[in-house]
């Protein structure tokens, strides 16, 4: 067994999440390697999930019945959670949406309808990434087409970082937000954002970062990041389905106009007009997933009580030891940065010139569980020249044992096809 | 194993030597592409009335999505377009199966080659590359008669 410097205590955290025991293709323990996709859930998750609804389910903010109260305590419970758990300065600047697309989706529609100085119209730049996730590219793409305001973007190096090279060209005083991936999906890089927030407050534009792969993975801190919005999801963390997050300073979030109205969102509804609710109200129509934050809730309570640095210094062991096994198998480039440094547990390769389909299906015949495609970030493939990649990612339960089942499955792979 | 009963040698063999491969002249040219996993094809088909004269076509994608265009062009060129479309048919049919079609001999005879691919209905994931330039040679074609009409 390889034993690594900074490893968590694997063998006790496995046991916590049920899937991992797993066997699949006549009893082959399942290795999950695609955590970037979407994480396992631990029992402490799934059991706040069936106690919610057995004991305690009920609609948020309405009833006075004891059950109501104990839903809308939990609801409510949860963002205090959420907001410790990001060093939010008040509760108030979490909205909880769907998942992350749905976060950012939320910033770009409450800009476009903005008014000064926060309007985004045919006068104004919007700023992204080549590295970025479509969720962060389209909501921009859609805002500068009915708008028309021009859309721009910071290229990629050949070695998977971001070209801050033009940054004062990219980013000018008509530069009106500048939204980007903390860290990248497809290639685990870690953006430099203080090179890009310093830019980006110089000429006065708002700060959206994508926050989707490092919420799960490391200490995020919406203070020290300086950001305006911060965006990501529950699921890639431990918690369901069906819940996101979107940070917002309290004072854009109080001039921001909504974007979706319902019930929950109004303070008075007359035929003619209507006033809204205070933050985080104002930007939550409707009845809310009211289990999935509860859910999202146990599971902060779960990744802190392990600790966030505890997790990140996991991973990067993790990390240094995969991107090392992996270029020793033949035919195998890595798609990203090729060493730990300043990079996430998310590693994109190619093998040799046999499709990434290929390499997932024989990988799966074995219990190896990745992802294959081009991961919602086709820019990227694009800039690479590739039309696909195979992507494992790793998290707290994953082990150097599984490393090293991947190399032994992609020399499996590459005998197949060889 | 269960992996053989998808990569038939047959299929392999298409994909390390595929038939027919690179573009050459035709009457309508379509571009599909499999949004989920990156495989694309260019495909173009030159009918001369009924017949079809070629089927030419120039990809990237994994083994099966490459095996399915090249069996399509063994199978499809020098056809009535009749023939082709029943041809067509039954392979969407078997693809379609979720691996409980067992081609018997009638199928046999008119998908020839393209039975290897029986394995892969089993992997609705997959079922998408092995059915791409088939879906594309159906849109090709209707274009060629389409345009051929209006000219």
């Amino acid at each position: 067994m390889t034993i690594l410097p900074g490893l968590l205590d694997t063998e006790a955290i496995r046991k916590d999440f049920p899937i991992l025991d797993r066997t699949v293709h006549d009893g082959k323990r399942i290795v999950y390697l695609d955590s970037a996709a979407t994480s396992q859930k631990p029992r402490q998750v799934l059991d706040a999930l069936n106690t919610y609804y057995e004991r305690h389910n009920a609609n948020v903010h309405r009833g006075v019945y004891t059950i109501a109260e104990e839903a809308t305590a939990l609801y409510e419970g949860a963002r205090d959670k959420v907001a410790a758990f990001v060093n939010a300065p008040s509760r108030d600047e979490v909205i909880f949406t769907k998942n992350a697309s749905e976060s950012l989706n939320l910033v770009a529609n409450m800009l476009g309808w903005a008014d000064e100085p926060y309007r985004v119209d045919h006068d104004t730049e919007i700023v992204i990434t080549e590295m970025e996730h479509h969720s962060n590219i389209v909501p921009w793409q859609l805002l500068s087409q009915r708008t028309g305001a021009k859309l721009k973007w910071f290229g990629l190096t050949d070695d998977g970082r971001l070209d801050l090279s033009n940054i004062e060209e990219i980013i000018t005083e008509k530069t009106k937000v500048v939204s980007f991936v903390l860290v990248s999906n497809i290639m685990g890089t870690i953006n430099p954002v203080e090179a890009i927030v310093r830019r980006a407050q110089e000429v006065g534009a708002l700060v959206v970062i994508d926050a989707s792969q490092a919420a799960p993975h490391m200490v995020l801190d919406v203070q020290a990041l300086q950001a305006d919005f911060v965006a990501f999801t529950g699921h890639k963390m431990c918690g369901p389905t069906g819940i996101g997050v979107l940070w917002g300073r309290q004072e854009l979030l109080e001039d921001l106009p909504p974007f979706l109205g319902g019930g929950e969102m109004i303070e008075t509804v007359s035929m003619h007009s209507s006033t809204y609710a205070p933050a985080p109200h104002k930007f939550e129509a409707g009845t809310p997933p009211i289990a999935q934050a509860v859910g999202l809730g146990a599971a902060v309570d779960y990744l802190s009580a392990i600790g966030m640095e505890n997790i990140a210094r996991h991973e990067h062991a993790i990390t240094e030891y995969a991107v090392r096994r992996l270029q020793e198998v033949p035919d195998l480039r890595i798609i990203g940065p090729t060493t730990a440094e300043d990079r996430g547990a998310t590693i994109s390769f190619t093998l040799g010139d046999i499709h990434p389909h290929d390499v997932g299906q024989v990988l799966d015949e074995q219990g190896i569980a990745v992802r294959v495609g081009h991961h919602c970030a086709r820019p990227v493939c694009l800039r690479y020249g590739i039309p696909a990649t195979t992507r494992a990612s790793f998290y707290l339960y994953s082990t150097p044992g599984e490393v090293d089942a991947l190399v032994e499955g992609l020399e499996h792979v590459r005998n197949f096809f060889g | 194993m269960k992996l053989d009963s998808m990569y038939q040698d047959v299929i392999l063999d298409h994909y390390k030597h595929p038939h027919g491969r690179g573009l050459r002249t035709g009457d309508a040219e379509v571009h599909h592409v499999n949004p989920t996993c990156g495989d694309e094809i260019t495909l173009r088909v030159r009918l001369s009335g009924e017949t079809i004269e070629d089927v030419s076509y120039e990809g990237q994608g994994c083994s099966i999505s490459q095996a399915s265009a090249s069996v399509l062009n063994d199978l499809l060129v020098g056809k009535e377009l009749a023939e082709a479309r029943r041809i067509q048919e039954t392979f969407l049919e078997l693809m379609q199966s979720k691996g409980k079609v067992e081609p018997d001999d009638e199928m046999e005879e008119v998908l020839e080659d393209a039975v290897a691919f029986a394995g892969v209905s089993k992997y609705p994931a997959r079922v998408k590359c092995a059915l791409l330039s088939w879906m594309a040679w159906k849109d090709a074609t209707a274009q060629a008669l389409s345009e051929g009409k209006t000219a």
